[in-house]
């Protein structure tokens, strides 16, 4: 097991590499520059521009800026923000964890609805609560966040006022009140995105213990006098979850994009949101550095569900 | 308007016929700046506006937190590297300079004892000095006084061109030494009309020599002051996250009394300006949203929400069009739009005044601004009947269908006009931005009637705006007839402003485009106007050379800039706060000031 992961890893290198090459290049050539701002202020002198180019080493060849990033990422120097001036690292740590505590509660709702919901409507294929969960899903998935955000505000903020639409990474309270603030400020862009993954989950959890459910072995299961849950929680549902955990790790890098919009209209200081502004201000540093990150995360879990295969069906083995 | 017109205006406000206010704004209509306008007033002798703030506070603190929102989050905390306004409206909470410039353009003093003027002596005659006296008793955020070394020092620093400060422009063409603890001169080397520069306003902020001293130059990037300020304002600092947010508390030594009237300030950043809108009008969230890009129909249908009001305020900026006076579709000597060409069609007065007549830009006011961009047609001959006159002048298709007929210019069998073989169609693009899509929509379809095919073209704001020597699109290289935007004029004095008409600002690929003047008119009485501006020590005959320039680039006989609307600054505050905002210094610029009515 060790062995597979680390060889996993090992082959994770060239992949990453290739994306690198990849984001570093396509970055280079798009138009744009750090400076723009710069250059429509008629008080900042043209020289203070081409000094800063220099000083940044914008005018390099783009193989020449690569390979200075890429051997200083290699001895861990993210290199630092050109509208900041701050480490790289230390920008995105600032802001990696809301984004993790945001799409990792929305992933925890998605899967507390999605998992029961598709289980139940699978047990009782065609009923009414069946029918009910299908149309719901996909309503839920038909609709994009950022337009579920955008009425969740109208709604819970500018039409009942219940709810805070701007997110505040430090609350200034104590105890039980610092509590409060946080799930009343997170409540809005965590249902968002965990109603949106959930919708999806739900018609694929039903679909995979519906397959599951008609084998002959649930058929014996029962049959030696096992009772209904029993059937359903051990045998069932641990069967039918195999696909589902692909789809979920699979879906990961989607969930970090959905979760950039969504960070975006709620003000989530988030790595999302970090992206967002760094594309705009042209900052290429953090551009490349967030995208890196982002493509470290696809890749880590695939690994991850892969992992979880072997645990969820002895039968796979690693090698 | 000429020199003794002007003199005859400033006569009248001396003897009390005229405010000074409305003197003031005369000369925003001429397309002067309103910190010029009273230069002007002061330099005559009439008494400076006693510019007195309504603050009610009585005692400093008690008014709880202040929360502010700005859409796009300040990135940096050094105003020396600011690089947009964001970063200096976050710097401007904790570092002042030593005056800055309220809504009317009148100097300020922020750390400064007094005003330099003539009478006190601190102006020298020959216009190559000023002295600056300080206020004694400041004390930077950690303690430490403020003296006369960290002014010279601000100038070491931002003059070092191994800094590269984006302030390098207002410090590197000046000296500046200490006379004592608390006076420091700044020397021109040239009679220098304008001497409100240095240490004034936005790019005047004062840093500390103590914390600053041992990163001067290449090293500037590793202090870690330019995270976490220490300055001499009204509230210190907290905590920073670059693009998210900045918490302040107040500052219990502030050296003016009873200032600030909040506990803690909390500026956010991010998201967009609809939002930001909604949270201050709608629901209240927040007191004060700066720069609200937003049509003005939404605007108003958010304030109906009660909470808050759009708050207008007058700056200098002026979205125009611009008419290229080279070729822009032979290449000559590798590049287009060459000066070594002429327009072939656009250099004909006549199709340009017709030009000129077919922007409608009360449509474009009402259609498209609103309250965010009034119509001008400014830089008239007589102020006196500015009103009247702006909307006669500014559109009319009859005037120029008469104008084309006259000066041969024949209508095709495809409707289109033409003249030995050339045919009226121009190329006209702008940034995308939703309001710009509509005005040219606008002017095109007034143009077809006129017998002028326009082709609109719109290019990605982060392309047409850069400097990047590759691209074609870039607003510089002008590879097209006739091109918009908004260009800002936030300096104060007009002279930076004014030389992107000067021949020698032409952008060509000889200066890598990095030239200002992207028409590239060059006019022979404009360039020797600007140099002789240079010199000029009287404001006022100043001023009518700069009033005479704008003439020239918006004139019927030479002009190449059509004019269509100001746009004045908008942000959204909470119906309670108290906030003193100037277009002519940042949004913060007053924040000890700021206060709520209760």
């Amino acid at each position: 097991m060790p062995y597979y992961i680390l060889r996993r890893l090992l082959i994770a290198i060239p992949s990453l590499l290739g994306i690198s090459v990849v984001l570093f290049t396509v970055l280079a050539l798009a138009p744009g520059d750090p400076f723009e701002e710069l250059a429509t202020n008629p008080a900042v002198p043209p020289e203070v521009r081409m000094a800063l180019r220099a000083k940044f080493g914008l005018d390099d060849p783009i193989m020449v800026r690569y390979v200075r990033w890429i051997s200083a990422m290699a001895q861990g120097d993210w290199g630092y923000s050109f509208v900041s001036r701050i480490n790289v690292d230390d920008l995105i740590l600032q802001r990696v964890g809301v984004t993790l505590f945001v799409i990792g509660s929305s992933q925890i709702l998605a899967l507390l609805i999605a998992i029961p919901v598709g289980v139940i409507a699978a047990t009782r294929p065609y009923s009414l609560f069946d029918q009910i969960a299908n149309t719901l899903a996909f309503v839920g998935f038909s609709l994009p966040t950022f337009f579920t955000g955008l009425l969740f505000i109208l709604i819970f903020s500018i039409w009942l006022d219940w709810l805070p639409f701007v997110y505040q990474a430090d609350i200034q309270a104590t105890g039980w009140r610092w509590y409060w603030e946080h799930i009343r400020q997170a409540i809005m862009p965590i249902a968002v995105l965990g109603l949106f993954q959930g919708a999806s989950l739900v018609r694929y959890v039903r679909s995979a213990v519906l397959d599951v459910i008609r084998l002959d072995y649930v058929t014996t299961a029962r049959a030696k006098g096992l009772g209904e849950r029993v059937v359903i929680v051990k045998h069932v549902v641990r069967n039918a979850l195999i696909p589902v955990v692909t789809l979920i790790a699979l879906q990961m890098p989607a969930i970090f994009g959905g979760a950039i919009v969504t960070e975006q209209i709620f003000r989530i200081p988030g790595i999302g949101s970090l992206l967002i502004s760094s594309i705009l201000a042209n900052d290429t540093p953090v551009i490349m550095a967030v995208t890196f990150v982002f493509a470290c995360l696809v890749v880590l879990f695939n690994l991850i569900a892969d992992i979880l295969y072997g645990w969820l069906d002895p039968r796979i083995t690693f090698r | 308007m000429k020199e003794h017109e002007l003199r005859a205006l400033i006569d009248k406000v001396k003897d009390g016929k005229l405010t000074r206010r409305s003197f003031v704004n005369r000369m925003l209509a001429l397309g002067l700046t309103a910190p010029i306008a009273s230069q002007m007033l002061d330099f005559c002798g009439v008494a400076r506006a006693d510019t007195k703030f309504n603050y009610k506070p009585t005692k400093r603190g008690g008014g709880g937190a202040l929360r502010i929102l700005w859409w796009q989050g300040p990135t940096l905390l050094n105003p020396h590297f600011a690089t947009g306004t964001k970063d200096q409206d976050g710097s401007r909470i904790f570092y002042e300079p030593l005056a800055g410039w309220d809504s009317d353009g009148n100097l300020v003093p922020a750390l400064a004892a007094e005003i330099p003027s003539r009478e006190n002596g601190s102006l020298a005659a020959d216009g190559k000095s000023v002295i600056w006296k300080l206020k004694k008793g400041v004390k930077w955020h950690d303690g430490k006084p403020f003296t006369a070394d960290d002014v010279v020092f601000t100038w070491e620093f931002s003059a070092d061109p191994a800094t590269a400060t984006v302030t390098s422009g207002t410090y590197k063409d000046v000296k500046v030494e200490k006379i004592d603890d608390f006076t420091v001169r700044v020397l021109f080397d040239k009679p220098t009309p304008f001497w409100a520069d240095a240490f004034v306003g936005t790019a005047g902020q004062i840093i500390p020599k103590h914390l600053f001293v041992d990163y001067k130059g290449a090293k500037s990037r590793e202090a870690p002051t330019n995270l976490k300020p220490v300055g001499t304002g009204a509230y210190k600092f907290v905590d920073f996250k670059p693009g998210d947010m900045i918490r302040a508390e107040a500052n219990p030594d502030y050296h003016v009394p009873n200032q600030p009237y909040f506990d803690t300030l909390e500026l956010k950043g991010g998201g967009d300006a609809v939002s930001a809108a909604r949270a201050v009008l709608q629901t209240g969230e927040y007191d004060y949203a700066w720069n609200m890009q937003v049509e003005d129909a939404i605007l108003k249908r958010l304030e109906t929400g009660g909470k808050g009001v759009i708050n207008v305020v007058p700056g200098g900026n002026i979205e125009h069009i611009q008419l290229n006076t080279t070729d822009p579709w032979t290449e000559v000597d590798g590049e287009r739009s060459s000066l070594k060409t002429k327009h072939p069609t656009l250099s004909d007065p006549a199709v340009r005044q017709a030009l000129m007549l077919l922007v409608d830009r009360k449509s474009v006011e009402e259609h498209i601004y609103g309250r965010t961009g009034v119509a001008t047609a400014n830089f008239l001959n007589n102020p006196e009947r500015f009103r009247s006159k702006i909307t006669k002048f500014e559109f009319n298709i009859a005037k120029a269908n008469e104008l084309l007929d006259k000066a041969g210019w024949k209508r095709g069998a495809d409707g289109i006009r033409e003249k030995d073989g050339k045919k009226l169609k121009f190329v006209y693009q702008t940034s995308i931005n939703a309001p710009r899509q509509k005005n040219q929509a606008i002017v095109k379809q007034a143009a077809q009637q006129a017998g002028i095919d326009m082709e609109l073209k719109s290019v990605v704001a982060s392309v047409f705006f850069s400097s990047d020597v590759a691209n074609p699109d870039t607003y510089p290289k002008f590879y097209a007839d006739i091109q918009m935007y908004t260009t800002t004029m936030s300096q104060p004095d007009p002279d930076r402003f004014m030389n992107q008409f000067c021949s020698w600002e032409a952008a060509t690929k000889e200066n890598k485009w990095q030239g200002r003047n992207p028409s590239r008119i060059r006019n022979e009485e404009y360039d020797k106007l600007y140099r002789d501006s240079q010199g000029e020590l009287d404001p006022v005959k100043r001023a009518a050379m700069f009033v005479r320039m704008n003439e020239i680039v918006v004139g019927e006989k030479d002009g190449v800039i059509i004019p269509v609307v100001y746009r004045p600054r908008a942000n959204a505050q909470a119906k309670t706060l108290r906030a003193d905002i100037s277009g002519w210094d940042n949004d913060t610029w007053a924040i000890a000031r700021w206060y709520r009515e209760t």
